[in-house]
């Protein structure tokens, strides 16, 4: 059985259908990436199924269980995290207080003990340090802990911005444009993380991605979009030699470009 | 048939203060569409604006259409004034940030007009004052009749305006995507000061109406809390919404003081500000809008 | 620049950063303790007064300086907490009890009118209070056969262990404790989840919810906790000023909250002190130059309100950091004479993010 499983979700937005039926599953422990030009409705996909939007109609599935109307605060607490594509991190706060932030799921203390600082809120503050302290590690971010996420560089906040998703110890990764605004060599490293976090986490990742190299580099499955519709949906050169894709991309009919 | 009468009677006079409601309320919302900030001050712009009116009309002695002209273009000026030097600065910081700034403005208008008009209720004579009209057996006070109309004809005028001048429609470019506006080459700042400037010559046309119903005096700013209960009900971006929740309001507080008990009349405007935002906070015409990600 | 070396994750969960700090700490704390003994009766009863609005500044702050939430009402918690004190004290209510009462009910109120006005953007919220606080000062005003209308009712002397408090110095203690005791919740819940989430949601609601965070549930945490807070110090202001009457509970002093946290520095619990001391000292300074101004200008009767405005605008315009971020800025530069960093305190370029859905 799939581990996520997306049932002819569609969303519409005035007149405009930005998702129109479209299904598709994600296996356990592989990458699957959804590419398409601008506008095809793929961050869309993503902010459905983090539940920022609700679907118009349609059934999103995760480990058998349906989630098409569970509120947005409880998709991380099921073991769903995401980035986003213009990077949504606490600027005012340091990159350490951000990571913490994304163990906020697994908090289990009540309110009145935190007031107190009870000891059991000092034991349980211990414990999720030392999670995001190996989350610190495994991406290399030691250098930055104590420092404010408004004052580092957009490379590192993209990379801080990956971190605040492990945090939350997700079974499904959902990637945002991981390589925009990054340079080639950025790009690369990013392309790296990816592939350690699949294989040496374990963890299931979903990506929408402009840049191709990075989609060959580490995608097992490729979806693409258009006009809120699916298109192709195969191999990364199955779908890239898709003559629908040439054509979304380039734009007019093959016949007339060729 | 008395009862019939009276109850036109309340109806008239709540949609007269309604209108001045609708006003101000229009001037948040011009100022809102535009830089997504609230201008917490617009009730003490039109304080201001009424007392521009009230030297020029009565101490220099200036005809009425004269002075309220003149009074409407100084006090644009000094909204243009105010954006360009000191609201332009804080775009960018926290919304709250401009609350409490343009909060502050209010208290140091209010301080202004106190040093240099004092603290007495002041009015100056009007073509409207002490006059009725006669519409078929209803008497209708002229003050009240001419708030009305003179509401309807600047909506008129703010119509034509937005849709048919060069201008006015830069405006609603640079209210509905600043930075394509900029690349088009719409001086978005500038507009943004004219929207200034529009909004506080609104107000002052809102002081300059209120003045023969009730004197222009400091604290006549406090009225704009009612305001903000007929934006919200307009549903803060809609210039139709805000007048209809501006006339919603003042009828629904003329009645709550003809049928409650002393005191409820008040807070009227403020209970119903309250429901709105529990019930509808969309307002009763827009559409609830989130933050893209 | 002093570093701190860390040995142990334990460190960065203590309430002090160091040994050094904990000494200057516990040394204010023995100052205040003798102050009253030293100190005239004149400055006693105004550092009470500071503490008190500090007792409110710290509320406001976690809620404003750390969710990024507004209101513009809490002046009406205020006199919610100082009325329940004052009533409750006059069915014969023992004082030990009707202080927590008044805050707990005060936080009820609070989440009450937050609950349903927090869904929306900050500047519903500014408005929201707004109304709310005009309410209940109307309520104030006429629920006569409680709160004694616009002529107020005379409170009665709270009692501690038989202790009567009502003069300067038992107020004094009695809101120093109370003062106390708000801050150390207040630091406890910054270094627990619950202000992290807080903080999240301030910079970010979009991913703060993402994160698994209850938007709504936080939000109304932190107004009830704030609201609560100004509660208690209501309960203390009724002894302070021992008269309720309505209109001390206007627009103007809601103002002067807010005035608290933004003048202290936003985000900053020692920010909502330096603040309060700022709030109660610009009234002492006008009443000592106010003879000494040309033109009659002190005996202006909206001097006071316009320069709470004119201090609010400046401190936007140009110190958005506030007293906190200047004394940062002091010390930075005082451990770094003659290295001085040019860059160090400048303010960096910011850009509006817009909240719209296009």
């Amino acid at each position: 059985m799939s581990m996520f499983q997306a049932d002819d979700i569609s969303v519409r937005f005035g007149g405009i259908r930005a998702v129109d039926s479209v299904s598709f599953d994600v296996q356990e422990g592989e990458v699957f990436c959804i590419i398409g030009p601008n506008g095809a409705g793929k961050t869309t996909i993503f902010n459905l199924i983090s539940r920022i939007y609700s679907t118009t109609s349609g059934r999103l599935v995760f480990n058998g269980q349906e989630f098409t109307h569970t509120p947005p605060d409880r998709i991380a607490g099921m073991g769903i995290a995401r980035t986003f594509q213009n990077i949504e991190l606490f600027p005012n706060a340091t990159l350490l207080q951000n990571l913490l932030i994304g163990r906020h799921c697994h908090h289990k203390v009540g309110f009145l003990s935190q007031m107190a600082f009870l000891p059991s809120v000092r034991r349980e503050e211990l414990h999720h340090r030392e999670k995001v302290e190996d989350v610190i590690a495994f991406l290399g971010l030691q250098r930055y802990r104590d420092s404010l996420i408004a004052n580092l560089p957009y490379g590192v906040r993209k990379v801080v911005e990956l971190g605040r998703a492990l945090c939350t110890e997700p079974k499904l990764l959902l990637l945002d444009e991981p390589s925009s605004g990054l340079n080639v060599e950025e790009t690369e490293g990013m392309g790296f993380w990816i592939e350690d976090i699949k294989k040496d986490l374990g963890i299931t990742v979903i990506m929408v991605e402009h840049d191709m190299a990075l989609v060959n580099q580490v995608s097992d499955r490729v979806m693409a979009l258009n006009y809120g519709k699916v298109i192709a949906m195969g191999s990364p050169s199955e779908v890239q030699s898709h003559p629908e894709v040439i054509k979304a991309y380039l734009g007019g009919d093959l016949e007339e470009a060729a | 048939m008395e009862d019939a009468a009276r109850i036109l009677q309340l109806v008239v006079n709540g949609a007269a203060a309604g209108c001045i409601y609708g006003l101000i309320a229009l001037g948040f919302v011009l100022i809102y569409k535009a830089t997504e900030m609230v201008n917490f001050a617009q009730g003490d712009i039109m304080m201001l604006g009424g007392f521009v009116a009230f030297s020029l009309i009565a101490k220099f002695g200036m005809n009425y259409w004269v002075g309220a002209l003149l009074a409407i273009v100084i006090t644009a000026a000094f909204g243009y004034l105010l954006d360009a030097v000191v609201l332009r600065r804080v775009i960018g910081q926290p919304q709250f940030a401009v609350v409490m700034l343009t909060l502050g403005l209010g208290f140091i208008f209010r301080a202004g007009a106190g040093i240099t008009w004092g603290y007495d209720s002041v009015g100056f004579n009007t073509p409207f004052t002490n006059k009725t009209v006669n519409m078929g057996g209803l008497i209708v006070g002229a003050d009240n009749l001419s708030i009305i109309v003179g509401t309807l004809l600047l909506c008129v005028v703010l119509f034509i305006f937005f849709n048919k001048t060069r201008l006015g429609v830069a405006m609603q470019a640079a209210s509905q995507n600043q930075l394509a506006a900029y690349y088009m080459g719409i001086p978005v700042r500038r507009i943004f000061s004219l929207i200034w400037a529009i909004s506080a010559g609104v107000a002052c046309m809102a002081g300059i109406l209120l003045s023969p119903v009730s004197m222009i005096d400091v604290n006549m700013g406090s009225l704009a809390i009612k305001s903000f209960a007929a934006a919200v009900i307009g549903g803060f971006g809609s210039i139709p919404g805000s007048l209809i929740g501006g006339i919603l309001v003042g009828i629904v507080e003329q009645f709550a003081g003809y049928k409650l008990p002393a005191g409820f009349q008040e807070v009227t405007a403020n209970v119903v500000l309250l429901l709105m935002l529990i019930v509808r906070p969309q307002g009763l015409f827009a559409e609830r809008m989130g933050k893209r990600v | 620049m002093r570093h701190f070396f860390r040995t142990d994750y334990r460190q960065d969960l203590g309430l002090y950063k160091s040994n050094r700090e904990r000494f200057w700490y516990a040394l204010l704390l023995v100052l205040l303790i003798v102050a009253p003994m030293i100190l005239g009766e004149f400055y006693v009863g105004e550092l009470g007064g500071l503490f008190i609005f500090a007792v409110a500044g710290v509320g406001l702050m976690l809620l404003v300086g750390y969710t990024g939430l507004i209101s513009l009402g809490h002046a009406a918690f205020l006199g919610i907490g100082a009325y329940t004190n004052a009533v409750l004290l006059k069915q014969g209510v023992p004082f030990l009890i009707t202080l927590p009462i008044a805050g707990i009910f005060t936080g009820i109120c609070g989440a009450a009118i937050g609950r349903p006005t927090l869904r929306m953007s900050g500047l519903y919220l500014a408005i929201a209070t707004l109304a709310f606080g005009s309410i209940v000062g109307t309520i104030f005003q006429k629920w006569e056969h409680v709160t004694g209308g616009f002529d107020g009712f005379a409170v009665p002397t709270p009692y501690v262990f038989g202790i009567p408090l009502d003069n300067t110095t038992g107020i004094y203690y009695m809101s120093l404790v109370v003062l106390i005791f708000v801050m150390w919740i207040a630091a406890n819940l910054l270094r627990s989840p619950t202000g992290r989430a807080w903080v999240a949601i301030r910079d970010s609601e979009v991913s703060a919810q993402s994160m698994g965070i209850n938007l709504a549930r936080y939000k109304t945490m932190s107004f009830a906790i704030s609201a609560g807070m100004t509660g208690l110090a209501g309960a203390l202001f009724a002894h302070y000023v021992r008269f309720l009457a309505p209109d001390a509970f206007d627009v103007l002093l809601s103002v002067q909250f807010i005035t608290i946290v933004f003048v202290g520095g936003l985000g900053s619990l020692r920010g909502a002190i330096l603040g309060a001391a700022f709030v109660r000292l610009l009234p002492q300074g006008i009443a000592i130059v106010r003879d000494d101004l040309p033109f009659g200008i002190g005996r202006l009767p909206g001097l006071e309100p316009s320069l709470f405005g004119l201090v609010l605008v400046l401190v936007i315009l140009f110190q958005p950091a506030g007293l906190n971020g200047m004394w940062l800025k002091f010390k930075a530069w005082f451990q770094q004479y003659p290295f001085k960093r040019m860059v160090s305190g400048r303010r960096q370029k910011s850009y509006a993010k817009s909240e719209r859905l296009r």
